[in-house]
């Protein structure tokens, strides 16, 4: 088990690395001078143009540029931004916003999604289980801006369900939004755990487990839901760092101040240090929840680890 | 191989009619049988002979526009009504597949390219070209798309269909060359390929005339889903302003357009998002029976 998790952690290494790189060698190639964006129309001194470029290091190669950002990120040094603020900063209070309404999102996808998939597989081809197809088919081909805007009209202005906008409400005020953030994947899980319950329920185990003479609850509980959620808790957990990403429509659509909003107004006034910190960030994010989910695979299905 | 198999097939020609029976004519028999592909095929012929040829649906031209119509609700004589600039919104929403179906079906055939040469020189070579190539897609995989996009685009500096083609390639082929790799791996080692080889065949041609065809199946039903994602995607991007720009038409730049307006007029929302949503669905409906024609498990 310690040379698995190892092995797997050895093999995040180049993909940190090289994703950051990316797109630490990506933003730095957007056209414009930072320090005019900075200064706005007003012209910059010399002196001070020169002492804000060696600041920032604009002078120096890319490559060192990017071991003197690793070197900081080493000491939890995200940098700070053209304006003198630590990027840091930034994210402690952009985060937030953005985990809540991932997490909350998350909840709402693995909750509803498994126990709508479970029950359309285990009543395969009845009416639920049609409806199950359906509708998740439908809301698959909607795109996240126009589900959220038809949310946004019928729960939120028509019916007041729901705040419509911001975060003034505390967490009443996510349940919108991560509901319109969560149903892309509410749907994938459900059709996952249905089409692998289908599977599991059709197994030799699952025959033999009826033969044996158990309770159809328990065949169903013990024996084929454990196996067939394995690849339902694989998605779900690689899919918390995408939700963190996705959050980026979902926090325009409902003007939520999260690291998506950050991200636009960054790129727009050409604030790279920022928007390497939070590229980074997620990154790290995704990369972590993807070794989680590897390991706990390894955990459930011991064949995993000596392959 | 097609030597070898020739006799054959002369024979029973002269008994009776042979009838071709190998993946691809199966999964078409199949296919044809299938109101789930028939329907969603239709629809997107139809979509497409919208983006070739708006002027068979409508006489109206999209940006001949009265401002004294400007947002009047959808009527008799106009269906989808009209929009803030007071233009005709049904030409609107019609020239809008233009744009949706160019970018789902070049993106998808550029990274479908990309992806079927990547995969299956990682899977039919392994060792350090898979290793290579699986390297580089986790990284490209490890990167949030929508916010790297922003970034590319920012870089690329424009927000043509051209550089929306280019990132959408560049973010779709980590999943399709997987896609293709573990497709090749499953069929590199059946005895077939072993035969041809020991036949004498190179190594290009296992790859293009003994592997390809039997590994493309998997490609091509993703394929077919994916246009479907990219069309969204690229609705997305121009949505969050950063696709294409007005004067262009676009079903994604019509429902940003709409945001402003969704109370007093809601039609701006419903029709494009509508023509949106059911080419996105048709592709993916297309894929689904496409998977369950290629998988003969479920014959």
């Amino acid at each position: 088990m310690t040379r698995f998790v190892v092995r797997r952690l050895l093999q995040v290494v180049p993909v940190f690395f090289g994703a950051t790189f990316l797109i630490f060698a990506l933003v730095y190639a957007v056209p414009g001078d930072p320090i005019d964006a900075l200064a706005g129309d007003r012209p910059v001194a010399p002196a001070v143009r020169a002492e804000l470029r060696h600041r920032y290091h604009l002078d120096d190669p890319l490559l060192v540029r990017y071991g003197k950002y690793l070197e900081g990120l080493a000491h939890g040094d995200f940098g700070t931004n053209f304006r003198g603020r630590p990027v840091s900063d930034i994210l402690k209070q952009r985060f937030p916003v953005t985990i809540r309404l991932g997490l909350l999102a998350f909840a709402f996808e693995a909750v509803v999604g498994l126990a709508a998939g479970v029950l359309a597989g285990l009543r395969r081809r009845s009416l639920l289980d049609s409806l199950v197809l359906v509708s998740t088919t439908v809301v698959v081909a909607i795109p996240v801006f126009v589900l959220g805007y038809c949310a946004q009209l019928l729960l939120g202005v028509k019916l007041h369900w729901f705040p419509v906008v911001g975060i003034r409400q505390g967490w009443r005020s996510y349940f919108l939004p991560a509901m319109v953030l969560g149903s892309l994947s509410l749907c994938y899980v459900a059709r996952l755990a249905r089409a692998s319950l289908v599977e599991a329920m059709r197994a030799d185990y699952v025959r033999t487990a009826r033969a044996k003479g158990l309770p159809e609850r328990r065949v169903v509980a013990v024996h084929a839901l454990r196996n067939s959620l394995i690849p339902v808790v694989t998605f779900l957990g690689v899919d918390l760092g995408s939700l963190m990403a996705g959050a980026i429509i979902t926090e325009g659509i409902f003007n939520l101040p999260g690291i998506g909003q950050a991200t636009f107004t960054a790129i727009h006034t050409q604030e790279y240090p920022t928007v390497v910190g939070i590229v980074t960030a997620l990154v790290l994010i995704f990369v972590l929840a993807n070794l989680l989910v590897d390991v706990l695979y390894a955990v459930l299905d011991p064949r995993i680890r000596y392959r | 191989m097609a030597v070898a198999d020739s006799p054959v097939v002369e024979v029973a020609e002269e008994t009776a009619p042979v009838r071709e029976a190998g993946l691809w004519a199966d999964a078409w028999r199949q296919l044809r049988r299938n109101p789930l592909f028939v329907g969603p095929a239709v629809l997107i012929a139809l979509f497409a002979v919208m983006a070739v040829a708006p002027g068979l649906f409508t006489r109206t031209d999209p940006r001949a526009c009265d401002l004294s119509h400007s947002l009047l609700r959808p009527s008799v004589h106009h269906w989808f009504g009209y929009d803030l600039q007071g233009c005709d919104y049904y030409a609107r929403v019609v020239y809008g597949a233009r744009v949706s179906m160019t970018i789902g079906l070049t993106t998808v055939v550029g990274t479908a390219l990309i992806s079927v040469v990547l995969g299956t020189l990682a899977g039919f070579y392994g060792g350090v070209v898979d290793t290579l190539i699986a390297r580089v897609t986790d990284v490209w995989f490890a990167l949030p798309t929508f916010l790297g996009a922003i970034v590319v685009l920012a870089v690329l500096g424009g927000n043509g269909l051209a550089q929306l083609t280019l990132v959408l390639v560049l973010f779709g082929w980590p999943t399709m060359t997987r896609l293709m790799r573990s497709s090749v791996l499953s069929v590199r080692d059946m005895e077939y390929v072993t035969a041809a080889r020991a036949l004498g065949a190179g190594d290009v041609r296992l790859m293009t005339r003994h592997v390809l065809p039997n590994a493309l199946a998997p490609v091509i039903v993703y394929g077919a889903i994916r246009v479907g994602i990219v069309i969204a995607a690229e609705a997305t991007l121009s949505y969050l302003g950063l696709g294409l720009q007005l004067p262009a038409i676009s079903w994604g730049l019509m429902i940003a357009t709409a945001q402003p307006r969704l109370l007093s007029a809601p039609h701006l929302l419903l029709f494009p998002g509508l023509f949106l949503s059911v080419t996105v669905l048709a592709f993916i409906l297309l894929g689904d029976a496409l998977r369950d024609a290629f998988d003969p498990r479920l014959r």
